[in-house]
């Protein structure tokens, strides 16, 4: 008998049950099709201005910083200030996204690469898929548009929310996933992004900067894309 | 075979730890999860109702398991991905072997992962000429001291900043000697840049999952540093290896159970990280692994369904009842012996590695019932501990003059106006003795209890007599 087989064997004796059950099948099966959501806090719901002032305030608490832009053309402006107001080099890495490189980056003097990261990159910046005001969290997927390895691989990572994918809860970004990817289905990667990277290991000293960014700044973009 | 267990020794281990003054600075540390979980569960109203739905959650998938499991392998393999189920920890080991030789690995990085102490897998994979690399900081640190994880997921909490200092001018030999690490980020940042180099060079990158969703055959890791991405996106090949109970219905059912674990494990609302694996790299992707491989443990898990124990199985490692647990707090997670301590462990422990070699834990506990109550998955750990102590008792596994005290005690308890004419005087002598003080420092026949600690003065009447009294008076 194979690993496999004698593992689901060993499962059904212990649950005296058989492989073939229709209630259970019809339990799991719905579960699995309906997805039923659960308890859901009350912090991250109500209207857009509402849902933006917890998400900033959650996002705040656990060090990211968060900037509103009133439209997209006012990010590789904003971008290059904050380099240059935090003494950092002005270089800046992105994928494929064109809600990124539609944006007016000739008018900064930003040295800007495109594609995934090699581990040497200091900046990079990202358009999120959605975010999720309950927690300040991120939620950015991989692919072309948006390499994952910009989200870990450089010290200051810039995120780019636009207002409109601003969600209640975590929920609501796995119901933004359904309609995208289709139902059971996902991208190779979804990253929830809740702050900079950290550690405590050291006799449980907070320190920021771990193995991933050690600042994450989120730009939201309140008009149209 | 699983890794071997110094448990058997567990009450030598207990009086090192005690008497390690070193160890004995450190463990205070862990005492900081307290207010912080405190505080992140007063912050959240919906806090308790959400252990409940967490609990019913994983009642109802360990009820499934075998349908969820075959769902969940469906959809890995839609996904391009590859199930690999083992019996045991020796098959486990094998499974990954197989896939880093097929691809001539000679570097696995590695993030956290509990299963992988488990089965010995660093050990299987140096005698295989295979380097496997902690890349978690504190897993990182007690790989360099040759040491095993003191908590689940604080691994470091027993060793001091200056162990590490110490620790890596020992073995960073290629870094300036006079070099300045006297503050903690200088430490992180001479970890960083070290292990970065290993993240690009690795062939293959193995993580543990927090979760395994059978909706969408998705593995998922929760951790702060980054160290586990990075893990599962640079090498060519990502391994999952993770025990069967990690299943879990939906990405719903996630969000339900993610609300309770951060704020049980570290007092965070969310880990930093928390991401969503689904088999290799897509088609134009310009990054992940080109190959995704779930190594499914079972290591007695199947047969522990449906039984006396099978509660213990909606454990999510959150550290929560440790960190919480006096016998934890004064001896640390070595001194249990195996890979799992604190409360938790003394139940699971045993039920891995036989009574027998693990019957002890169960009886490191004051019953005090802090953990039962800081549980997010309502584990009635003090239930599960006892049980394991009548096994112990029931198969004459416990020690012959403990067993002699039960039965003196039974045959008291039995007989209560013998009781009563044994227990009162004594009481009534000892809180007069005693009363100044309040404490003994010494009493004889006690010497086992008072070499660790004072015991509390009685303060003259018994329970009884004062029922009596007071029952009288009601009258």
């Amino acid at each position: 008998m194979s690993a496999r087989d004698e593992i689901f064997a060993s499962i059904r004796r212990s649950l005296a049950v058989g492989p073939v059950d229709a209630p259970r099948r019809d339990a799991v099966a719905a579960r699995l099709a309906q997805a039923p959501v659960g308890i859901v806090p009350r912090r991250g719901q109500g209207e857009a201005a509402e849902r933006l002032a917890t998400f900033r305030s959650e996002a705040e608490r656990v060090q990211t910083t968060v900037a509103e832009v009133a439209a997209a053309a006012a990010v590789p402006a904003k971008i290059a200030g904050y380099l240059r107001e935090n003494n950092l080099p002005a270089t800046l890495r992105f994928g494929d996204d064109n809600r990124l490189a539609d944006m007016p980056w000739g008018a900064t003097a930003l040295e800007i690469a495109r594609g995934p990261s090699e581990g040497d990159d200091l900046n990079a910046v990202s358009a999120a898929f959605a975010a999720v005001a309950e927690t300040g969290t991120l939620a950015l997927v991989s692919g072309p548009d948006n390499p994952t390895t910009l989200n870990f691989l450089p010290d200051n990572h810039f995120v780019v929310l636009f207002a409109e994918d601003l969600v209640a809860d975590m929920e609501s970004v796995f119901a933004k996933l359904r309609l995208a990817c289709g139902s059971g289905a996902l991208p190779r990667t979804v990253n929830f992004i809740t702050g900079p990277s950290r550690s405590a290991d050291i006799e449980q000293t907070l320190l920021l900067g771990a193995h991933g960014p050690r600042r994450l700044h989120v730009m939201v973009v309140k008009g149209r894309s | 075979m699983s890794v071997a267990s110094t448990t058997p020794r567990f009450k030598d281990n207990v009086h090192d730890a005690l008497n390690d003054q070193r160890l004995q600075g450190a463990l205070p540390h862990a005492r900081n999860f307290i207010g912080r979980r405190a505080d992140a569960a007063a912050r959240l109203p919906e806090f308790d109702a959400l252990r409940d739905s967490a609990r019913a959650i994983k009642d109802h998938t360990l009820a499934h398991l075998d349908l969820y499991l075959e769902a969940y392998e469906r959809k890995v393999v839609e996904a391009g991905g590859h199930v690999h189920y083992a019996r045991d920890s020796d098959e486990a080991v094998a499974i990954i072997l197989g896939v880093c030789k097929a691809r001539d690995a000679r570097v696995v990085t590695k993030g956290k992962s509990m299963v992988s102490e488990e089965i010995g897998l660093n050990a299987a994979l140096e005698r295989e000429g295979i380097v496997a690399v902690e890349t978690d900081l504190g897993e990182y640190v007690i790989q360099l001291r040759g040491e095993a994880p003191s908590h689940i997921i604080a691994p470091a909490i027993h060793v001091t900043r200056d162990d590490i200092e110490a620790d890596f001018r020992r073995l960073h030999r290629d870094l300036p000697p006079d070099r300045d690490l006297s503050r903690p980020e200088q430490l992180l940042g001479e970890a960083r840049a070290i292990l970065r180099d290993r993240f690009l060079s690795a062939d293959v990158g193995l993580t543990g999952a927090n979760f395994l969703v059978a909706e969408t055959g998705t593995s998922i890791i929760v951790t702060n540093e980054g160290n586990g991405d990075l893990t599962q996106t640079l090498p060519k090949v990502h391994i999952v290896l993770a025990s069967l109970e990690k299943i879990t219905p939906t990405l719903n059912d996630v969000a339900q159970i993610l609300r309770v674990l951060g704020r049980s494990a570290t007092g965070q609302d969310m880990s930093v990280y928390t991401t969503l694996s689904t088999g290799p790299r897509r088609a134009g992707d310009p990054d992940g692994p080109e190959e995704y491989h779930v190594v499914l443990l079972d290591n007695g898990r199947s047969a522990t369904l449906g039984g006396p124990f099978a509660e213990m199985l909606r454990c999510i490692r959150c550290g929560a009842c440790m960190n919480h647990c006096p016998v934890y707090h004064a001896v640390g997670g070595h001194a249990y012996g195996w890979v799992y301590p604190g409360p938790m462990g003394a139940v699971l422990t045993p039920l891995l590695i036989g009574v027998a070699e693990g019957g002890q834990l169960p009886n490191a506990s004051t019953f005090c019932g802090r953990c039962e109550a800081v549980c997010p998955m309502r584990i009635p750990l003090p239930k599960l501990m006892r049980r394991w102590r009548e096994r112990e008792f029931e198969r004459r596994l416990s020690p012959p003059l403990a067993r002699a005290g039960l039965r003196l005690w039974a045959f008291f308890a039995k007989r209560p106006a013998l009781y009563r004419l044994a227990v009162e005087p004594t009481m009534r002598a000892l809180g007069l003795i005693g009363r100044r003080r309040g404490r003994f420092a010494w009493l004889p026949l006690a010497g086992g209890w008072t070499r660790g600690r004072d015991f509390a003065a009685p303060q003259g009447a018994t329970f009884q007599s004062r029922w009596r009294a007071k029952s009288g008076a009601v009258k």
